[in-house]
């Protein structure tokens, strides 16, 4: 998929990445919204060369440098094909909640028994279904791309920063400072449980700016307070089950059982410790 | 100072002749909290009926008027290997506020010293003060204001107009020959004894009614004193470090400046984005270190910056005491709390 010649910037001709996008355990979700924004569609497609995309086109190809893969993993199958995308890329993004720590999927392995919802919604038909894990946790994630879905502006950012050889940054404060910068008024004041406190900003505050509280699909924010946030969500009325219902959501709060740091993880907590 | 006093009934026809030619923001009823109570905000209105005048405060200041969080500073349109640069100062026509209470104009006042006192003013800020008209209202003290205590509870520069409320009367100041002319489009007379006693009971009666204090007294040498108190470190472990105390404050003006290039490669943009000091990367440099990784360190430096380096370059408080932080904030954090939790009177 290849919409024009090479770009160039101030008459320097820029990299054409040849990415490629893939899907594990998820909705598709993450993959359409890459296709949504159809005002910038065409420039996102002419800054990189798309040589795989199921949801969006026939051809195949194993020749890429980056790899966005949606969804997390939760059969045994994706594991293999996960690292064989991991060998074949020179850079893995994490596409989204699933793909960053395991996302909706990731609620299943409250259940002690993996046998029971297999049971409960296959009934006699086999699924070979597994603990859901976070690709961070099977092999090295280089970038996360965090929400459900993310915001299409975010990924724009990526791919033109990495076309343009700029630093990638991801948003690392809580979502509250932009929904106040948005004019919105909290709403806890409004007699609302929200998770904007300790969830991971960059979305403009996307819900909460339209009166519907924060579920946390971003994930933590670096240095999220949840002792101080349990406390608030207690004082304004809610249930310590509300609350963890909520927290629980999106996977990005609950622990990991085999973490497997990503190297830009790493590189962070050196900086900061 | 000009005075002059006019029926309440008046200032209708006031409000109509600065909208006539003016975009004018004023606060109205934004919504209802959870306990039935109105909150208020800072919005263009264009019926007198729309404004409330007698409002509380409002949950975010006018700020976003004059220091937008967001901003493109310039732009820089490229054309093959060549580009040329934009600067907008992003104001297009005067702006009228209408019924700013005292705190907010002393943090205009104060914005001033810092955005265009210095050697290098801040022209983004200057164009859009300059071309303001500013109607001042007193107000009725709420359990969150202190702003006696920083001495920010009457405005003396700042405003065109402020109005007091003496019955059905208004007592009004003049600071501007703009106001003066505006008053002469109603039925104003020059106030005698009689109302400049009514004008002082007013102001005593308000002066009466303030709950919250704060105590200022040797206070940039206390915080000195106390940089390491244990307090700080049970207000971090309160601080959610979500910035938006900043996000509430009339006179937080930190920012970040980010340059970006459009999708399409036509536009490239260095644009300012206000930003708060309790956020996580606040102090981080280049090559990734983080001076203050610590939510109780910035939440101290926060403090330092308006209570102890504001005063000690200005001679007074980066602080107005409009208590927006304190309310805002969830973990409540508040400013007479930390700083008697400082002085040692009451803990975190």
């Amino acid at each position: 998929m290849a919409a024009g010649g090479t770009k160039s910037w101030l008459g320097a001709p820029l990299l054409r990445p040849r990415v490629a996008f893939f899907e594990l355990t998820s909705c598709g979700g993450c993959q359409l919204q890459v296709l949504n924004h159809e005002g910038t569609l065409l420039d996102f497609l002419s800054l990189v060369e798309v040589t795989d995309f199921r949801e969006a086109m026939t051809e195949r190809s194993h020749e890429y440098d980056i790899a966005f893969v949606e969804g997390c993993v939760s059969r045994s199958d994706e594991v293999a094909r996960l690292r064989q995308i991991r060998r074949n890329a020179r850079t893995l993004v994490a596409l989204g909640s699933c793909a960053c720590f395991g996302g909706v999927p990731r609620m299943k392995n409250r259940f002690p028994d993996p046998g029971l919802l297999a049971r409960e919604i296959y009934g006699e038909y086999p699924m070979a279904t597994e603990t859901v894990r976070a690709l961070d946790e099977i092999v090295p994630v280089d970038l996360k791309v965090h929400g459900c879905p993310f915001p299409k502006e975010e990924l724009e950012k990526v791919v033109l920063h990495i076309a343009l050889g700029k630093a990638i940054e991801t948003p690392r404060h809580p979502i509250c400072f932009e929904c106040k910068a948005n004019g919105n008024v909290c709403l806890f004041d409004l007699g609302e449980l929200c998770l904007g406190p300790v969830t991971r900003g960059g979305c403009s505050a996307w819900c909460p700016g339209n009166r519907f509280g924060c579920w946390g699909c971003r994930g933590p924010a670096d240095d999220a307070n949840l002792d101080s946030l349990r406390a608030i969500a207690k004082e304004h009325g809610f249930s310590g089950e509300d609350l963890a219902d909520r927290l629980e959501c999106f996977g990005g709060f609950t622990p990991r059982e085999a973490p497997e740091p990503s190297p830009r993880r790493k590189s962070r907590k050196r900086g900061t410790r | 100072m000009l005075f002059r006093v006019f029926d309440q009934g008046e200032l209708p026809i006031l409000f109509s002749a600065l909208t006539a030619r003016h975009e004018v923001i004023g606060p109205v009823e934004a919504g209802v909290d959870r306990h039935g109570k109105p909150f208020y905000a800072f919005e263009p209105a264009t019926d007198f009926r729309a404004l409330r005048l007698a409002y509380t405060t409002t949950k975010l200041p006018a700020k976003r008027y004059f220091l937008p969080c967001r901003e493109d500073l310039a732009t820089f349109r490229t054309s093959g290997s060549d580009w040329s640069k934009t600067v907008e100062y992003n104001v297009d026509r005067p702006r009228v506020f209408f019924g700013l209470h005292a705190c907010d104009i002393n943090a205009l006042n104060k914005l001033d010293k810092v955005l265009t006192g210095g050697d290098y003013p801040m022209p983004w800020y200057a164009a859009k003060r300059r071309n303001m008209f500013i109607v001042g209202v007193d107000c009725e003290p709420q359990p969150s204001c202190f702003c006696r205590s920083m001495g920010a509870d009457t405005a003396l520069s700042g405003f065109d107009l402020f109005l007091t409320g003496i019955g059905d009367r208004y007592f009004a100041e003049i600071l501007s020959n703009n106001a003066y002319n505006l008053l002469r489009g109603i039925r104003a007379v020059e106030p005698g004894e009689e109302e400049h006693v009514l004008y002082r009971r007013a102001v005593a009666e308000k002066t009466r009614k303030y709950t919250a204090r704060v105590d200022t007294t040797d206070l940039t040498k206390i915080l000195d004193m106390e940089f390491e108190s244990p307090v700080w470190k049970s207000w971090g472990e309160k601080c959610l470090s979500c910035g938006s105390c900043a996000a509430v404050c009339p006179t937080c003006y930190c920012y970040g400046v980010e340059e970006t290039v459009d999708i399409d490669l036509s536009v490239a943009r260095k644009t300012k984005t206000l930003y708060s000091c309790n956020l996580v990367d606040f102090a981080q440099v280049a090559g990734g270190h983080n001076f203050r990784p610590e939510s109780h360190s910035r939440l101290k430096y926060r403090y330092y910056h308006k209570h102890r380096g504001f005063v000690e370059a200005y001679e007074e408080s980066l602080c107005t005491g409009c208590g927006r932080c304190g309310e805002t904030c969830l973990a409540g954090i508040n400013v007479p709390d930390v700083i008697a939790s400082v002085r040692g009177e009451g803990g975190a």
